[in-house]
């Protein structure tokens, strides 16, 4: 049976390394729903943060796919009770409709939301939490001219994870990673002669 | 380190005072890295964007061979064809865009099969990345998918490190192909070269899984409790090179052992317990037998689809161990009830002790029973006919008998695949080298060329279809400049006989562009000065091979067989191995 699983992924810091995890997904025509990348607590190992819909034992096999990469350095699969996840999101609503007609203070109250701007012209209300909390507040805006809406990936910390914080650091201690190596030339166009 | 700009100004950076380091070119550092690798042969198709290094070749004709081959696909297959007979990584370059656009058909057929290739492919300037620049093509995303480790080297210090990993990838763990693209820039920068160190770890890299006693002896304890135990192994025993300890295990516990088409050769073909070849066009007694063993012993191989036929009657009665040193290959496709985990050639050993010494021959004697009825369904008439066109079969066995088993046997795709695998005689291992897992036709001219450059002194015959010769039968160019003796046998049989036989078989004849037609070979082969012969008649068989195999050179011959024969035994797609099919 499909489900929802949370595929945590820590690598190295490399370019072209996203293409390589992504078409592991793509290849077998599989949806990304949310993709978070990003520098874990150790900053020379990346995180990927990846949820799909799919059944146990395809996850499983695509776990294995990933960490046969040379640059991965673990992949886990977890299930939506295994892990404590947030994904946070802005709303932009004008400021004339918020201030006439909505109760600001029942809509932080109840949803939890935080005014991160607020101008003459509009208000960004920024509220993080699980995505029907999230789409809560889309339904709940649309109707005050809610002008447009972003929302990150999930990031997701699993339950069960404890001492993984101390091997990862104690495994940068003991053999850093080398040096991101990028590509110095690119603004240089006009000023080399080459053919 | 001078960047481009320094380059164009004749900036030259000096290194620091004190140190003993030589200033190379980025150029230079790709080969020193080879010299250091022990690269012998390098197979390449030079280009605008990899000039640079064949600049420094020109310096380095004394350390390096370097063949120049007819397309970069002939090249990659030749680097195939190396690997595949001296069990070392093969070497090709390339240049940039359309140069290395054809190594991607080969990238593909290496990484299925597991051959540990490095590819350079020459890049355009770093500074020109990304603006459509001539010849520029996005190669390293276009290679991902198609190869174990890839990287783009914009900055020749980087060249030391990044080829020395690109080597030990190439050839650790499970093998496969490494492509590193090299900026134009990088290959002319001058920089401060400390010599190369090889690479034997990188930190997130496991290349062979812990080896874990407790399934070592649960394997053993299923073993030694089977009454009808069957082993089938790939090509892991030969990239493992634990061909002893193969042989050493199925000795001692007795199994009948049998083998996909990649594992051929890994155990001599005359080997008492080798009953036959595996899956689709394989032998009849390990296909059936398959679903009526108790405990199946797969050891290096991968479960192909063209093995297992139909999933869900496949060894369904049987509890299954499987050996792989790549975890990802566990479970995949089959269910497995003891997973070993580990490279084979230290896996086996530690089996290979524990299980008890047995000889199973009644067991054994039914493999024999359903071969000889093969034999007389499907073999006899396969390699001995007496009249009528001439098959593929008895060319085959014709050949074994002057050869003696003792020639590298590169394959193409197709028929004459299927019918030289089952039928070809084999004494040593690296000796049978065929694309299975991607099946490509044009693989085994080339293939075979570098095949022979691996193994110079062996005798290398390349078994051709009439379809898959006319892919790269531009390689006879490559042939003709380095005077090598490579034995070509075309297979003729005026049709692309496996789509035919499946337009026979399940189509009901309707043979829908199947029908092709040969430019006249021995003419070809002259022209590219080989010498040839065609025969078309059973009685000048035997002298046109003998023929071929006693000329001092390389040698065409093309054999006229029967247009419509068939490959059986069969397992028809969908079906299970055990519903093979005798005619």
């Amino acid at each position: 049976m499909k489900k929802e699983f949370t595929i945590t992924v820590y690598t190295e810091n490399q370019v072209g390394l996203l293409n390589r995890i992504a078409i592991i997904f793509s290849r077998r025509k599989i949806n990304i729903d949310s993709l978070n990348v990003s520098p874990s607590e150790v900053e020379s190992i990346h995180r990927f943060t990846i949820v799909i819909n799919e059944t146990e034992e395809v996850v499983r096999k695509l776990c294995f796919q990933i960490e046969k990469q040379v640059e991965v350095l673990k992949a886990y699969f977890n299930t939506n009770d295994e892990i404590i996840w947030q994904e946070m999101a802005l709303y932009k609503v004008p400021t004339d409709a918020v201030a006439e007609k909505l109760k600001v203070e029942r809509l932080l109250r109840e949803y939890g939301a935080r005014a991160v701007v607020i101008r003459k012209d509009y208000t960004i209300f920024e509220t993080t939490g699980h995505r029907e909390e999230t789409d809560r507040l889309i339904h709940f805006l649309e109707p005050y001219g809610l002008i447009e809406f972003v929302r990150t990936a999930r990031i997701a910390i699993i339950k069960a994870s404890s001492g993984f914080h101390e091997k990862i650091k104690e495994f940068e201690a003991v053999e850093p990673a080398e040096e991101l190596v990028e590509n110095e030339f690119l603004n240089l166009g006009q000023t080399v002669f080459t053919m | 380190m001078s960047t481009t700009l320094d380059l164009l100004t004749n900036k030259e950076t000096l290194p620091a005072a004190g140190t003993v380091v030589r200033e190379l070119s980025g150029s230079q550092a790709v080969l020193e890295a080879c010299i250091a690798e022990g690269v012998d042969t390098i197979f390449g198709y030079p280009g605008g964007a990899i000039m640079p290094i064949y600049d420094a070749l020109y310096d380095y004709h004394d350390k390096l061979k370097h063949i120049l081959v007819r397309h970069e696909q002939g090249g990659i297959h030749a680097g195939q064809g190396y690997a595949r007979s001296s069990g070392k990584v093969g070497v090709v370059f390339a240049t940039s865009g359309p140069g290395a656009t054809n190594l991607v058909t080969g990238l593909a057929d290496a990484m299925i099969d597991s051959t540990p290739l490095v590819c350079i492919t020459g890049q355009v300037f770093a500074h020109l990345l990304g603006t459509d620049a001539f010849q520029e093509t996005d190669v390293v995303n276009i290679t991902t998918p198609v190869t174990k480790w890839n990287y783009q080297i914009t900055d020749a210090t980087e060249i030391p490190h990044v080829l020395a990993k690109a080597f030990y990838i190439a050839r650790s763990g499970r093998p496969g192909p490494v492509l590193i693209d090299i900026s134009k820039n990088a290959q002319i920068q001058k920089f401060n070269y400390e010599g190369y160190t090889r690479c034997n770890h990188i930190r997130s890299y496991r290349p062979k899984p812990i080896v874990r006693k407790e399934y070592i002896e649960a394997a053993a304890k299923l073993i030694n409790e089977a009454k009808k135990p069957f082993v089938i192994f790939g090509q892991g025993v030969i990239l493992g090179k634990a061909e002893k300890e193969f042989k050493a295990f199925i000795e001692k516990s007795g199994i009948p052992a049998a083998w996909t088409i990649l594992g051929l050769s890994a155990l001599p073909t005359d080997h008492p317990q080798n009953v036959g070849m595996l899956g689709m066009h394989g032998n009849y007694g390990p296909n059936v037998l398959t679903n009526d063993c108790d405990v199946l012993i797969a050891v290096g191989m991968r479960f192909d689809d063209r093995v297992t036929g139909r999933l869900d009657k496949y060894a369904k009665q049987a509890q299954i161990i499987h050996l792989d040193i790549d975890p990802a290959e566990i479970n995949k496709n089959v269910k497995v009830a003891v997973p070993v985990w580990g490279d084979c050639k230290e896996t086996l050993p530690q089996l290979t002790q524990l299980v008890e010494a047995k000889q199973h021959k009644e067991w054994l004697a039914l493999f024999n029973q359903y071969t000889a009825e093969e034999r007389e369904a499907v073999m006899e008439a396969a390699l001995f006919p007496k009249s009528g066109e001439m098959t593929m079969g008895e060319v085959i066995q014709q050949l074994n008998e002057l050869t003696n088993g003792d020639a590298i046997i590169v394959t193409d795709v197709g028929q004459h695949q299927m019918v030289a695998c089952r039928y070809a005689k084999f004494n040593t291992s690296k000796s049978n080298i065929t694309s299975g897992g991607l099946g490509t036709m044009g693989f085994a001219l080339p293939a075979a060329i570098g095949a022979k450059f691996g193994a110079l002194e062996r005798t290398v015959v390349a078994i051709i279809g009439d379809g898959g010769f006319q892919m790269t039968l531009q390689e006879l160019g490559t042939i003709m400049q380095t005077g090598l003796n490579v034995k070509i046998l075309i297979l003729n049989n005026r049709f692309l006989g496996m789509v035919r036989q499946w337009q026979e078989l399940f189509n009901d004849k309707r043979y829908s562009f199947v029908d092709i037609q040969s430019p006249d070979y021995v003419q070809l082969a002259k022209a590219y000065g080989i010498d040839g012969s065609s025969v078309a008649d059973r009685t000048d068989l035997r002298a046109a091979l003998s023929t071929m195999l006693q000329s001092s050179g390389s040698y065409l011959l093309e054999v006229m067989v029967g247009k419509e024969n068939n490959v059986f035994p069969m397992v028809p797609q969908g079906c299970s191995v055990s519903e093979i099919r005798l005619k």
